[in-house]
């Protein structure tokens, strides 16, 4: 067993999760199914592997260009006017589960 | 009008020449799904009132004698993971059970620009995870071919709208299959474009560096039309690449004779089921009568992208779906005592089990003491599985080989085990990890009459090629 109740408890409170008891044992459960078959990928050597985090910097970019060069087309002028709107208040907050009109509104932050 | 089969091209000028208004062609549409689609659940949403509205404005550039844009009065539905202003939009999840979007995706933007009447919303996956359609947390999604079977995942019920023609084309997002496999699953065509052809603006995120939304499709031509539609460069998604659009309609009536056609053996081991199989390799054999040329692959570290697939795509869910804490929209859970409270037991109400089972993947994989084990190592995997394809496509111009191990399953056949349910994405999951385009096409079915996909990648920002294919097979059959 690699994770046990404890990383369960663990890794929920990083995740913000709370969990109900049978949830954190079918969690065990799964979590050690999945994770004894990810363990093929250490028969892989990649010391000498760049690990790859998106694809948009090896493809479809122009090769003649270097570094950011190759992304200006994704940056705009710096400019104060002509700007797409930022979302009106009223419909910045009409999905918020509770506000007072100018603010989203939750509970105490602070405890005594 | 009858709407078993019809096309884009079938819709559009029954309205052009008004043979059918196209509010008329909407609300058949309605009464279609209103008849069929209880013992189906493509759809979770009706946008009634924004498709007659859309409906109206078309008839009257019918009226007036107005040149019609391509999709005019064409009727399309969407998966519930792109957001429609003003349309309820839950990504299948009962966190967002109420949110209703201020914005439009740019996809279902460009889609409407273009004359398409958006019909609703259809059910997914929640958030898009799983392969089955059972993650919803709305209702199932059945197989319109065979209703005790699942309709693939995530985009369950974009696949079913089309088969069912309960939508002459539907929108759906592919981030380890979700659209190639449910094509596959429900016999149409789904179409994965290469990795920042198509703005995700609007699509809510579930893993950012392999979501791409595309089309499902009854022909390779509608496909065609789709992607012309909403490919290219978006100013509000940074990743959209700027790459030309080329007219994929002109595209794919090119000759296929003398292309050269890769078939990897790594497609065609252990868990492949022998009828699919058996239809795969009869396709392949239809593409030599082409004229294209069957030219041995290896793609060889295939068998790990599984793992890898699910260590990115869940640490980079872990990561997006932290947005969702009951503060500015969605679920908040009622008498908190704190605020961390609060976010616990939204998340906790509000999320499904494999939504959870894969945020806390994710988040472990990602935690102090594990990251480069996992995470890091999962990167450069991806980075082999990538350099595969790119040494294949140095040698042929398509690979082709089946979607799915098997044709549909039963509905309940694999919800309480994850890891099998993992295992069916095998053929998928490359396509997102390289970023390289892939298309479903129906090929044939099983005794038991359930429909077999193939699969055609191409290379990046190749879909004309892998088209041009599925419209010449599509055309031989």
């Amino acid at each position: 067993m690699k994770v046990t109740e404890k990383d369960v408890s663990y890794v929920a409170d990083l995740a913000n999760l709370e969990l109900t008891e049978q949830e954190r044992t079918r969690m065990v459960r799964d979590l050690n199914s999945i994770l004894g078959h990810v363990d093929s990928l250490s028969e892989l050597d990649t010391k000498n592997v760049a690990p790859m985090a998106q694809v948009s910097d090896r493809f479809g970019l122009d090769d003649s260009k270097q570094g950011s060069e190759r992304f200006a087309y994704a940056s705009r002028d710096d400019v104060h006017e002509g700007l797409r709107k930022s979302l009106p208040h009223d419909v910045a907050l009409a999905n918020a589960p509770d506000s007072d009109g100018t603010f989203f509104k939750v509970p105490k932050v602070i405890e005594k | 009008m009858n709407l078993r089969n019809l096309t884009i091209d079938a819709a559009r000028s029954a309205v052009a020449e008004g043979k059918i208004s196209a509010t008329a062609l909407a609300e058949s549409y309605f009464a279609k799904i209103e008849s069929d689609d209880p013992k189906i659940g493509a759809y979770l949403m009706l946008s009634k009132e924004r498709a007659l509205t859309k409906a109206a404005e078309v008839d009257a550039q019918v009226k007036k004698g107005e040149k019609l844009a391509p999709l005019a009065g064409v009727p399309v539905g969407i998966k519930d993971v792109l957001v429609t202003k003003g349309v309820r939009t839950t990504a299948g999840s009962k966190i967002l059970a109420n949110y209703i979007p201020p914005y439009d995706c740019t996809a279902v933007a460009r889609l409407e620009s273009a004359g398409a009447v958006v019909l609703g919303k259809l059910n997914c996956d929640e958030f898009a995870m799983g392969s089955s359609n059972e993650n919803s947390a709305y209702k199932p999604v059945h197989n319109p071919r065979d209703l005790s079977r699942v309709p693939g995942g995530s985009s369950g019920g974009s696949a079913a709208a089309v088969a069912a023609d309960m939508a002459v084309t539907t929108l759906g997002s592919d981030t380890g299959g979700s659209i190639r496999q449910p094509a596959s699953f429900c016999g149409v065509i789904g179409l994965k474009p290469t990795y920042g052809r198509v703005s995700r603006y609007g699509l809510i995120a579930f893993a950012s560096s392999l979501d791409n939304i595309g089309p499902f499709a009854k022909t390779a031509k509608d496909a065609a039309i789709m992607l012309r539609t909403i490919a290219g460069r978006d100013p509000m998604d940074s990743t959209s690449a700027e790459v030309p659009v080329p007219d994929y309609v002109v595209e794919i009536e090119k000759p296929v004779k003398g292309m050269k056609i890769g078939v990897a053996k790594e497609y065609f081991g252990e868990g492949l089921e022998p009828e699919t199989r058996a239809a795969i390799e009869a396709a392949i054999q239809k593409l030599a009568k082409l004229g294209c040329e069957i030219v041995d692959v290896s793609l060889p570290h295939t068998k790990y992208a599984i793992p890898a697939y699910y260590l990115v795509a869940t640490a980079e869910a872990s990561s997006n779906l932290a947005r969702f804490d009951g503060v500015r929209y969605g679920h908040r859970a009622n008498s908190v005592r704190s605020l961390s409270d609060m976010y616990r037991r939204s998340r906790d109400e509000g999320f499904g089990p494999e939504v959870k089972r894969r945020i806390m993947l994710g988040t472990y994989a990602l935690s102090a003491g594990y990251y480069d084990a996992y995470y890091l190592k999962a990167q450069r995997v991806r980075t082999l599985l990538t350099n595969d394809f790119i040494e294949a496509f140095k040698k042929v111009d398509a690979i082709v080989g089946p979607t799915c191990p098997t044709p549909a399953f039963k509905l309940g056949e694999k919800v309480d085990d994850p890891l099998a349910m993992y295992l069916a994405d095998i053929y998928t999951v490359t396509a997102n990890l390289a970023g390289i385009p892939g298309i479903s096409i129906p090929v044939g079915n099983s005794k038991e009459n359930l429909p077999i996909g193939m699969q055609i990648f191409g290379k990046h920002f190749d879909e004309a090629t892998i088209l041009r294919l599925a419209h010449a097979y599509e055309q031989a059959a």
